[in-house]
C-alpha cells in the first residue's frame, strides 16, 4: 500500500464500507451467539427465548447414558479421523504442491482433477466410494472409506493452500543453500519446510476442522460408527432440548481451541523471526 | 516475508569429496513428489465417478442392481417434471445466492484491501470473516433456528422495538431462510478469492485513474474490477457448485417447501435404488462441470494459482 497521509479524509464510500463490514460479522455471529446463550438455559427452559435461569444442565445431559450415549464416542472418534486426516493432508499436499512447481507430464490433468475434486457435490463423492466397496465387496469403515472421502476435500484444498504459500515463497533462499554446500535433504529440513512453517499449520488447521466437521461426504461410507457431526445430525430430527445447542458450544468450543493454538503458534514464529532478522 | 534466522547446519563446509548419488530428473522428482496426490485422487474421486457412470447404466430391482446397458435410468430422469422442477429451484437459490454473496464478497474484500489502512487490523478483519467458517456448517444452520423462529431473537426484537405487532411467519423454514443460511455459510468464498485479487492490484493504478480524473465509479468499472476477474469467477464457481451440491441446508430450512437436487438423490440411495440415483448423478456432475467449465473460460484459474 502507498504511504498515504494518515489524516487525510475518509472519503464517504469508507463509512459506508465499514458500517456494511459490522453488519456482515454481526450477521455472521449474532445466530452462533443466541445458540451459545441458550446452550446454557436452566432444566426449565425451552429452545427458545426467554432464558429460565442459566445452567449447565443441559451439558451434563450429553454425559447422561440415555439419548446422548453415543456422543462422547463419536466425538472421540471425530478427533482421532481429524488428526489423521490432517497430517495426511499435510504430508501429501506439501509435497505436491513443490512437485508442481516445475511442470511435469501430466500436471494439467493432475490439476483439473484437483479442481472437480473440490467442486464435486459432496455427497456424490460418499456414494461413488460407497458404491466402488460394495462392488468389491469391502466393508466401508471410519478410517478407510470415510477417510478416503475426507481426503478428496482435504487434498485440493491443501494443494490450493500451498501454491499460495508458494507463491509467496523466494527461492533464492533454497539457491543460497545448495551454493553453500546443502543436500538436497538439508535444503528442504533446515530451509524450505522453516520458511513454509506458518503455512503449512495453516494447511494443517484447516484440513483437522474441515475433516471435524465434515458431514456430505462421510454419511455415506462411515460404515457402522459415526463421527460427531453425524451423530448431531441424527439428532437434529429427535431432540427438542437445548441439549442440541449445548453440543454445538461445545464442537464449536474445540474448533475454536485449534484456530487459536494454530494461529498463537503462527504469531510466535513471525514475532520470533522477526526478532532474528533485527 | 522477512529473512529467517540462518538455521545451524547450513553453513556446513562443503564436503570435500561429493558422495556419489542416484541422480533423478528434476520432472521425475516431481512426479513423485504429486504421486501419493495423483494415486489418491485416481482411486477415491476418478475410479468412483467411473463407477457409478457404468452403474448408472445398471438393471435394478428391490434386491440388487445387475450389470446391463440400459438407457432407462437417464429416460425416466429426464421425462420425470420434478427433475425440472428441482434443477430450476436450485438454480433459482443459486442465482439469489451468487448475487448476494458477490455484492457483500465484494465490498468486503475491497474494503478489507483497500481502505483498512493497518495490516494488523486487516488481518483481524480478515479472519473474524473466516473463523466460522472452520466450525460446523451443521451448527452455524440450525443457529439460525432459534434466531429466526417465530418466537426467536429477531421476531421478538422487532416486537419490542414496535415495528412489527405479530411475530413475522416467512422468516423460518422457508425459501428465504434457506438463502439466509447459504449467505452465511458461502460469503467467505466470495471474500477470500476477491481480496487476493485485489491485494494484486498496484494502488498507483488507482491514483493514476484519480489523477486522469476519472471518477470513483469510472475507476471501478474500468480498473477495478477487470483487475479482479479471476477472484470473481473463482469465488463464483465456489459458489455455485456449494449451492447446487447441497442437500442439508435446503432439507433443515425450508421445511419441506422445496427439495434440492442431492436431497432427492440421497433418498433414492437411502432406498438403495442405485442405479437410478447414479444416473441422477450422472447429470448433475455433467451439469454442475458445464457451468463450471463455462466459468472458467472467462479466466485462466490454472494461471493465477501456479506461478
Amino acid at each position: 500500500m502507498s504511504a498515504r497521509d494518515p489524516r487525510e479524509r475518509r472519503p464517504w464510500t469508507f463509512y459506508a464500507l465499514a458500517s456494511l463490514m459490522g453488519l456482515f460479522l454481526l450477521f455472521l455471529y449474532g445466530p452462533m451467539l443466541v445458540i451459545y446463550l441458550l446452550s446454557f438455559q436452566g432444566p426449565d427452559g425451552g429452545v427458545t427465548f426467554p432464558m429460565v435461569g442459566s445452567s449447565t444442565f443441559w451439558f451434563e445431559e450429553i454425559l447422561r447414558p440415555g439419548q446422548m450415549a453415543n456422543i462422547p464416542a463419536a466425538f472421540g472418534r471425530s478427533l482421532l479421523l481429524a488428526a489423521i486426516v490432517s497430517l495426511l493432508t499435510v504430508l501429501i499436499s506439501v509435497a505436491a504442491g513443490m512437485g508442481f512447481r516445475r511442470r511435469f507430464p501430466g500436471s494439467g490433468v493432475l490439476f483439473y482433477l484437483a479442481v472437480a475434486s473440490l467442486v464435486m457435490p459432496s455427497l456424490l463423492v460418499g456414494f461413488g466410494i460407497g458404491l466402488g466397496f460394495q462392488l468389491f465387496g469391502w466393508e466401508p469403515g471410519l478410517f478407510t472409506s470415510a477417510l478416503a472421502a475426507q481426503l478428496t476435500w482435504t487434498l485440493p484444498f491443501g494443494l490450493f493452500a500451498m501454491f499460495a504459500v508458494f507463491n509467496r515463497f523466494n527461492r533464492a533462499y533454497e539457491e543460497a543453500a545448495t551454493d553453500l554446500g546443502a543436500s538436497a535433504w538439508q535444503r528442504l529440513r533446515h530451509v524450505t519446510l522453516p520458511i513454509l512453517l506458518p503455512g503449512i499449520l495453516g494447511v494443517a488447521m484447516g484440513a483437522f476442522t474441515l475433516s471435524y466437521d465434515e458431514y456430505a461426504r462421510t454419511t455415506l461410507v462411515a460404515g457402522n460408527r459415526n463421527t460427531l457431526p453425524l451423530e448431531i445430525y441424527a439428532l437434529i430430527s429427535s431432540a427438542t432440548s437445548p441439549t442440541l445447542f449445548a453440543i454445538g458450544t461445545l464442537t464449536t468450543a474445540v474448533s475454536f481451541l485449534v484456530i487459536g493454538a494454530t494461529l498463537a503458534l503462527v504469531i510466535r514464529l513471525q514475532r520470533r523471526r522477526a526478532a532474528a532478522a533485527r | 516475508m522477512s529473512i529467517t534466522q540462518p538455521a545451524e547446519g547450513i553453513a556446513v563446509t562443503p564436503r570435500p569429496r561429493r558422495r556419489r548419488r542416484l541422480r533423478l530428473s528434476p520432472q521425475l522428482v516431481s512426479l513423485l513428489q504429486v504421486g501419493p496426490l495423483g494415486i489418491i485422487l485416481i482411486a477415491f474421486f476418478a475410479l468412483p465417478t467411473l463407477i457409478f457412470l457404468v452403474v448408472s447404466f445398471y438393471d435394478y430391482d428391490r434386491v440388487g442392481i445387475y450389470p446391463d446397458f440400459l438407457l432407462d435410468n437417464y429416460r425416466d430422469l429426464l421425462t420425470t417434471p420434478a427433475t425440472l422442477r428441482v434443477y430450476l429451484s436450485s438454480l433459482k437459490f443459486a442465482f439469489i445466492v451468487w448475487g448476494i454473496t458477490l455484492f457483500l464478497g465484494f465490498n468486503i474484500a475491497y474494503f478489507l484491501v483497500f481502505h483498512v489502512r493497518s495490516r494488523m487490523v486487516r488481518t483481524v478483519l480478515f479472519l473474524l470473516c473466516a473463523i466460522p467458517f472452520w466450525t460446523s456448517g451443521i451448527i452455524r444452520t440450525i443457529a439460525w433456528i432459534p434466531f429466526l423462529g417465530r418466537n426467536g431473537a429477531f421476531n421478538q426484537a422487532l416486537m419490542q422495538v414496535h415495528l412489527t405487532e405479530k411475530p413475522l411467519e416467512f422468516l423460518l423454514f422457508s425459501p428465504f431462510a434457506v438463502c439466509v443460511t447459504y449467505v452465511h455459510l458461502f460469503t467467505l468464498l466470495m471474500i477470500g478469492p476477491i481480496a487476493n485479487s485485489l491485494a494484486k492490484i498496484d494502488p498507483a493504478l488507482l491514483e493514476a485513474a484519480r489523477d486522469a480524473g476519472a471518477s470513483r465509479w469510472r475507476t471501478m468499472a474500468d480498473v477495478v474490477i477487470p483487475l479482479s476477474k479471476t477472484g470473481i469467477a473463482l469465488g463464483s464457481i465456489l459458489v455455485f457448485t456449494q449451492v447446487m451440491g447441497d442437500f442439508f441446508v435446503v432439507k433443515q430450512m425450508s421445511g419441506g417447501q422445496s427439495a434440492s437436487i442431492v436431497s432427492a438423490l440421497a433418498t433414492e440411495i437411502q432406498a438403495m435404488q442405485y442405479p437410478p440415483a447414479a444416473a441422477a448423478s450422472m447429470v448433475l456432475v455433467l451439469f454442475v462441470a458445464l457451468m463450471v467449465a463455462g466459468m472458467m473460460r472467462v479466466v485462466d484459474v490454472r494461471k493465477e494459482l501456479v506461478r
